[in-house]
């Protein structure tokens, strides 16, 4: 197995400095070995989102280490992060978050485009398969405004998908989403990863949802207390 | 929407800079084709008389005295035919013609006229004052016993083209000229006084055989007359004068509506920018949640200021294009309406395309530099604050 993620004694405050200083995040350890596919839950104001912006490299720790497919990110300038993560992470999150201007077709070749700044005939292959792949072939030119919640977020994972990360930071992906939903939204998550070993950190209140994962880590008051097999 | 509305915005003052810009060109090439077409660049003529004291100069006896000056005679210029040859080998000037000034009178039956007679070698002269163009009735023709006159002359003295005049000279000699052609300046004195005749004619009047009183110049830059003429001042000894330095007036004007232009134009293009940089102000704050998922989506801090700046930069080429479109047609329908009474344009159509260029090029960059406070905005948002608003 190969480790993709690993924390070590991460710490993060806010306010640093200043009376009003808080740490919501305190001493974390954790690994994720490639192919996981790990709910993370909590309390909500445990730290979850905080956690899982750090691990994404959308913050930075106040203290400790991260390391991401072996490489520590402590040392990595804004540029370099940047470019960390949008080759080696994929983001889904509960609001989708699409850019409504453009189709879906368009927000899956949206991280493509980031890195290489033009379109290309393979680029766009690459979405329609992607789409072909969440079951959203016949939508790929409807606007984004234009879609169902369900269809919205299986746009967003195939968005997520679209650079083969290696992580897949996925938080409350279902929290907005009907029964139906979810179970077509969670299970393409599930195939992605055990088609391609893409390893899955899935934010969740959803125990069920949950206990269908490989392992649950539970957050409270910004540490993590538990970390079990789900199936065990 | 939003956009429509700032393309038309940044189209208004494109629009405007390129209207009056034009404008201002327009009426300069009409002012200084009018300036240059009826006069010399240079005039070259005998120094001023001067009256000289008789007493030495003395350190102790400090003469209380009132020079009276000299009334200037008609003089001929000194070796003129050998300055004009010094000349016509300057490469700086394309044509060089002798004239002789005088005045006299214009008789015919009981009436008379005092008139300005000037002697010319139509060959040479006509390089230099475009005489023919402004002629109404007759041919420009002048033998040595032809006379050229003033629309307003001949109207005073009743005569038209082939018509005889009785011509008196300072010499007080009479000379039976025959009218040759008749001219309108555009100018109600020179069309009253002005009359050319031959040189021969003009010296004979004058009692200056084989002599002349200026030597016209025409050089190849206008703007550099006033150079050349203190050139030929210190070269030859003679008074050569600028249409520059005897139109001092005509510049100053030219210049104050340069400056006045350049104000206005200057604040509009300011309105502009500030229009650009509210837009793109408000386009960063609808966006925030856009720029926060191209953040996560790896989108750099540098690629995002880029994203603005172009934006910025469009805006002012896309409003610059319909503003010059604007500004050209409107300044051709403005050309085309604004007439004199009998129909002629008040001044020359110029509109020089590298002034659409200019406008487009300085359009764009204004974009840009507007677009800079809000694209750093952008670019500095934290992706985490921007997506959750």
């Amino acid at each position: 197995m190969v480790e993709v993620l690993r924390i070590e004694r991460v710490c993060k405050a806010y306010n640093t400095g200043t009376p009003a200083e808080v740490e919501v995040l305190h001493d974390i350890d954790l690994t994720l070995q490639s192919g996981e596919f790990v709910a993370l839950m909590g309390p909500s104001g445990s730290g979850k989102s905080t956690l899982l912006n750090i691990i994404g490299l959308l913050d930075r720790p106040t203290s400790g280490r991260l390391f991401i497919n072996g490489e520590e990110t402590g040392k990595l300038n804004d540029g370099d992060l940047t470019k960390l993560r949008g080759h080696s992470i994929g983001f889904i999150f509960q609001s989708h978050y699409l850019i409504s201007a453009f189709t879906a077709l368009e927000n899956v070749m949206m991280p493509m485009l980031v890195d290489h700044n033009f379109p290309t005939e393979e680029m766009k292959t690459r979405a329609h398969n992607l789409l072909t792949e969440m079951g959203l072939e016949k939508w790929e030119n409807n606007l984004a405004n234009n879609m169902s919640g369900g269809q919205q977020q299986r746009v967003a994972i195939g968005r997520a998908l679209a650079m083969s990360p290696s992580l897949i930071l996925a938080d409350e992906p279902t929290g907005n989403l009907d029964t139906v939903s979810t179970d077509t939204v969670f299970d393409l998550m599930r195939n992605v990863n055990l088609k391609d070993k893409t390893t899955f950190l899935i934010v969740t209140h959803n125990l069920d949802l949950a206990k269908r994962c490989d392992r649950i880590i539970d957050v409270v008051d910004g540490r993590i207390v538990n970390s079990i097999g789900a199936k065990l | 929407m939003q956009t429509i509305f700032i393309v038309s915005g940044i189209a208004l003052g494109v629009g405007v800079i390129v209207f009056m810009s034009a404008l201002l060109t327009s009426l300069q090439t009409s002012f200084i084709s009018r300036v240059l077409t009826s006069q010399p660049h240079i005039q070259i003529s005998a120094p001023d008389e001067f009256a000289r004291p008789l007493l030495p100069p003395s350190t102790e006896i400090v003469p209380v005295s009132v020079v009276q000056q000299p009334a200037q005679r008609l003089r001929s210029i000194d070796q003129w035919q050998n300055i004009m040859r010094e000349l016509a080998q300057r490469t700086d000037i394309a044509y060089v013609a002798a004239t002789l000034s005088a005045s006299g009178q214009a008789v015919r039956g009981d009436a008379s006229r005092s008139i300005s007679i000037t002697g010319i070698d139509p060959e040479s002269y006509f390089n230099i004052i475009k005489l023919p163009d402004f002629i109404i009735l007759g041919e420009a023709r002048l033998t040595s016993e032809d006379i050229m006159i003033g629309n307003e002359l001949a109207k005073y003295l009743g005569v038209t083209v082939g018509d005889k005049l009785n011509i008196t000279g300072a010499n007080k000699d009479v000379r039976v000229l025959t009218i040759s052609a008749i001219f309108d300046l555009g100018n109600g004195g020179p069309n009253r006084q002005s009359t050319f005749v031959a040189l021969r004619t003009a010296q004979s009047l004058s009692n200056l055989a084989g002599g002349v009183s200026t030597i016209n110049v025409t050089v190849k830059d206008a703007y550099a007359a006033e150079t050349i003429a203190k050139e030929i001042q210190i070269s030859t000894g003679k008074k050569a004068e600028s249409w520059i330095a005897t139109n001092s007036q005509f510049f100053t004007a030219v210049k104050s509506q340069q400056i006045s232009f350049g104000i206005i134009e200057g604040f509009v293009a300011l309105s502009v920018a500030f229009g650009i940089a509210s837009v793109l102000v408000v386009s960063v704050t609808q966006r925030s949640k856009d720029i926060g998922i191209l953040r996560a989506m790896g989108t750099s801090q540098m690629q995002i200021l880029r994203i603005f700046l172009l934006q910025g930069g469009v805006l002012g080429f896309l409003g610059s294009i319909v503003g010059s479109l604007m500004g050209g047609l409107g300044f051709l329908v403005f050309h085309y309406l604004v007439r004199q009474s009998d129909g002629k344009e008040i001044f020359p159509f110029v509109l020089q395309p590298i002034l659409f260029f200019v406008a487009m090029l300085l359009a764009a960059s204004t974009g840009v530099v507007a677009a800079a406070i809000p694209a750093f905005r952008a670019a500095k948002l934290d992706p985490v604050v921007a997506m959750h608003g």
